[in-house]
């Protein structure tokens, strides 16, 4: 292979390459240099600013603290039914029983959680849990969380490359043998050679218009995998939640935690009316208040740490349910000025407010000049998380790929079709933990140093300076605008087959336009041309969200089609969508059945069992 | 609405820096990052700027806006007189990387200095137990964002090229985060003393005044430190103890901080970019 001597790639090898470092890649990292494995852990910003620093409510684990009834059993049965029931049985079992320990391990790491009376872990409420079950740090929960894991996987000394985005697996007849990337602050390649790859890249979310999400959640790690050749399952669901900013304009989609309506938040439409009691589904109507004054009670109970009898008020009804209700509201005519409806939490003592709810004051009081502790804010949703992704094992994270794993958002199967508030914290670090694990012990059973296929590389190192070098081709920024307003118009939290097909064509060509794409400048921090090879994954991603869609005619969770409204178990009650590579070489959509769930979990539904 | 008309610093390391002017389309609430962003989309798609969340949770978009360390994504278009120029130029502590992105390394090479949190190895964790009231401060420690613009805006810092005999306010409410936690047991005085030279703050409070996260970064973490070490250290009693028991020269131990890596950015000062007499 010859290369010019400056682009011919820096070459780092390591046992276990963890790209991406939130939450899961963050705690990947950690268990594999733990069980002795040599780590190198890659990601796109500085270390500790990845999205996971954005999620706020909390983290759920049936600790009991507060709800002496919860148990992993309840926690399990609220995930399912959450999920609508497509979720992997055996992640939301192995979610839900070691989430109490990866939570007390993070405190023995040095989080510092807001406690109960007696001092011990305190738990919140949350929309579709039956008990108060997240640990939380006021409304910066996430925050709190990466920075023990950052401060953790620094005492182990683990080797991290700052600001380096990878852009292609480099594959053998074997599996994935390493990683190709590239240093952002000064555009030069690297390799990766690495005997286990583990991929914790987080979202989708920059595919739309109005999102809760960071740029960096460009679906990287699901395209990567994808072009490796694994399987991703369930695309088509995507969280819109239900509360996000919807002025000005700049804020947009800015996530507002949903742990306003933890602590008694209420939804009001712009002639003042509480809507949500007329959007609880009736097969669930029972778990929820009666009146406003049973309502109230909760809130004022929950306030003074007491038990009550009360139950829960109806803004704490699942993610899916609540957005729809939302959007319905605004459609319909009953939406405020800016195109979103009411949340209250003034009517609550102002100090409480600052005190629960620090960052949520903050944010309305320096981007939008809202005080919400002396009036409402102005709510809607915004696109903040996919169910699906890669399919992997429950119990390793091992994808469909020899080498390849995947853990957190970007890996599919936990949350079915539709994401509990406080399920993904715990979902990165449970299977964060497992992923690591299992990738260290894969790593450690190799028989051969990886080999890297010079092809391959030198492939990837033509890939990236080809737009830098071209003379004229479009803009990489007209093309991001023109994506996620199409995703924003035609994927949404609505579906009907015409936008569905429009929108396969429509990606088709802006995946021509990419190809040709030209990103002016040189190759230090360039962030025109960074964005190319983040194109390149969010095109892949919303091709996979729009035909997974397509084919599933049934409303389900997060899945709503005007043209199917109803759900249909006959159809899809038992079936995962499944996204992978045809012979062809183009993206062929499928379906795998559920897997089983054992008699033990399945009595665990009861009732809900439907 | 008038456009906004921003001067924005353009340079790579080892060339002469210039500031290019853009004239932004302003909406309402916008702020100076939507601007960037803008000028990104239209006019400069290769303007380097780091950002992430865009939400001020993560600290990524510090800059000095008309001289003053700021977190670009709260810093309001509507707060400036936009019949003015609003000038943007990148961290003047650290070095560059390239128009208003700088290299902040050597703040995670300070970071792994410290001794990380240490439980005590006899109180099995579930008889862990400790009052809200008894974490407030430590919580308050903890909100910290590592946007650096304390670190940037520091004179101490400020006052030293490359070799760097204080870690800096951040360090110091990170330290104090691990000291004032109910349960730690590391002892970590001799550390601030000696290697974070913490005796070098002399509490002009600017790094309070631009903490986005409004940590009282002085008063409730520098000052309380400096009142450890001192009591470790400046008391006769405590002097006079050491002496009869013999030991060392302090509790807690020493470490060399790291030395940055490249020159600051340090361009002009805002008041060397008077508009009158800029070029272009």
């Amino acid at each position: 292979m010859t290369l010019v001597a400056p682009m011919k790639p820096q070459v780092r090898p390591h046992d276990v390459l963890v790209i991406g470092a939130g939450g899961a890649g963050l705690r990947a990292a950690i268990e594999a240099k733990t069980a002795g494995a040599d780590v190198g852990l890659v990601c796109k910003s500085l270390l500790g600013k990845a999205h996971t620093v954005m999620a706020e409510g909390g983290v759920a684990a049936a600790l009991g603290h507060v709800a002496a009834a919860d148990s992993w059993q309840v926690h399990f049965r609220d995930t399912m039914v959450g999920g609508k029931l497509l979720n992997n049985p055996r992640m939301a079992e192995l979610h839900a029983v070691e989430a109490p320990d990866r939570v007390r391990e993070l405190e023995s790491w040095g989080a510092v959680f807001d406690r109960t009376s007696d001092g011990r872990i305190l738990q919140r409420p949350f929309g579709g849990h039956s008990h108060a079950r997240l640990a939380h740090v006021g409304d910066r929960t996430g925050l709190e969380l990466i920075r023990t894991l950052q401060d953790r996987a620094v005492a182990l000394d683990i080797r991290v490359y700052m600001e380096c985005t990878v852009t292609k697996l480099v594959t053998g007849p074997d599996g994935v043998t390493g990683a190709f990337g590239y240093w952002r602050t000064s555009g030069l390649p690297i390799v990766f050679p690495a005997k286990s790859l583990v991929l914790a890249t987080g979202g989708i979310g920059r595919a739309y218009e109005v999102t809760s999400n960071s740029w960096e959640y460009s679906g990287d790690g699901q395209a990567l995998a994808y072009e490796a050749g694994a399987d991703l399952i369930d695309m088509e669901f995507v969280q819109f939640h239900p509360t996000g900013m919807v002025w000005p304009p700049g804020v947009r989609g800015l996530l507002v935690t949903e742990a306003v309506r933890g602590e008694g938040g209420i939804l009001r439409n712009r002639d003042g009316e509480r809507f949500m009691w007329r959007y609880l589904p009736e097969d669930r109507r029972a778990e929820y208040a009666a009146t406003d004054e049973e309502a109230a009670r909760w809130v004022t109970a929950l306030s003074e740490g007491r038990a009550t009898d009360a139950r829960r008020p109806p803004e704490l009804s699942t993610r899916d349910n609540v957005a729809r209700a939302i959007y319905t509201e605004v459609r319909e005519g009953r939406g405020t000025a800016h195109g979103g409806v009411y949340l209250d939490i003034s009517y609550l003592p102002a100090e409480t407010v600052r005190q629960k709810l620090p960052s949520m004051y903050e944010q309305f009081k320096e981007l939008a000049d809202v005080d919400i502790t002396a009036g409402p804010m102005e709510v809607g949703p915004t696109t903040h998380y996919v169910m699906g992704g890669i399919r992997v094992d429950a119990e390793t994270g091992q994808t469909t790929v020899p080498g390849l794993f995947a853990a957190g958002e970007v890996a599919g199967g936990m949350h079915g079709a539709n994401r509990l508030g406080g399920n993904s914290l715990s979902d990165l670090l449970v299977f964060g933990a497992r992923t690591g694990a299992a990738a260290a012990a894969h790593a450690s059973g190799a028989a051969t140093e990886p080999y890297l296929d010079p092809v391959q590389i030198q492939t990837a190192v033509a890939d990236l300076a080809a737009p830098l070098d071209r003379p004229d081709g479009d803009d990489p920024y007209a093309i991001q605008r023109d994506l996620q307003e199409m995703m924003q118009r035609l994927v949404g939290i609505y579906r009907v087959e015409t936008d569905l097909d429009e929108a396969i064509m429509q990606l088709a060509e802006l995946r021509r336009r990419w190809a040709t794409v030209r990103a002016p400048g040189g190759r230090a921090y360039n962030p025109g041309w960074n964005l190319v090879f983040e194109l390149d994954h969010l095109l892949t991603v919303s091709e996979a969200v729009a035909r997974s869609a397509r084919q599933r005619t049934e409303s389900r969770g997060a899945h709503s089609r005007l043209d199917h409204p109803a759900t249909d178990d006959t159809r899809w009650g038992g079936v995962n969508s499944v996204i992978f590579r045809g012979r062809d070489g183009a993206m062929s959509v499928g379906t795998t059945p559920l897997l089983e769930m054992t008699g033990d979990l399945r009595s665990l539904l009861g009732s809900s069992d439907h | 609405m008038p456009d906004a008309h921003l001067r924005v610093f353009r340079g790579s390391p080892g060339e002469e820096g210039r500031f290019d002017e853009f004239d932004v389309p302003v909406e309402e609430g916008m702020v100076v990052l939507d601007a960037l962003h803008w000028i990104q989309g239209h006019e400069a798609p290769d303007l380097a700027v780091r950002w992430n969340c865009k939400a001020a949770k993560c600290g990524s978009c510090s800059a000095e806006v008309d001289g003053r360390p700021r977190l670009t994504c709260k810093t309001r278009l509507s707060d400036f007189d936009l019949g003015q120029p609003i000038t943007v130029e990148p961290m003047r502590a650290f070095p560059l990387v390239r128009d208003l992105v700088t290299d902040v390394s050597w703040n995670y090479e300070v970071n792994k200095t410290i001794q990380p949190f240490t439980p005590p190895a006899d109180l099995p964790q579930e008889d862990w137990r400790w009052q809200q009231e008894d974490i407030e401060r430590v919580q308050e420690y903890r909100k910290c964002i590592e946007c650096f613009l304390c670190q940037d805006v520091c004179h101490v810092l400020r006052n030293h090229e490359t070799d760097r005999p204080f870690m800096g306010p951040r360090f110091v409410v990170r330290a104090a985060g691990l000291e004032l936690h109910p349960i730690d047991q590391a002892d970590r005085r001799r550390y601030l003393k000696d290697s974070g030279g913490i005796g070098l703050c002399n509490i002009t409070k600017c790094c309070t005044d631009v903490c986005p996260e409004h940590i009282r970064i002085t008063d409730n973490a520098i000052i309380p430190l400096k009142e450890r070490v001192a009591d470790a250290y400046y008391d006769p009693l405590q002097w006079a103890w050491r002496k009869l028991r013999g030991g060392g020269r302090g509790p807690g131990s020493t470490v060399e901080l790291p030395v940055l890596q490249g020159t600051p950015a340090q361009p002009a000062p805002p008041t060397a970019v008077d508009p009158d007499q800029a070029p272009d």
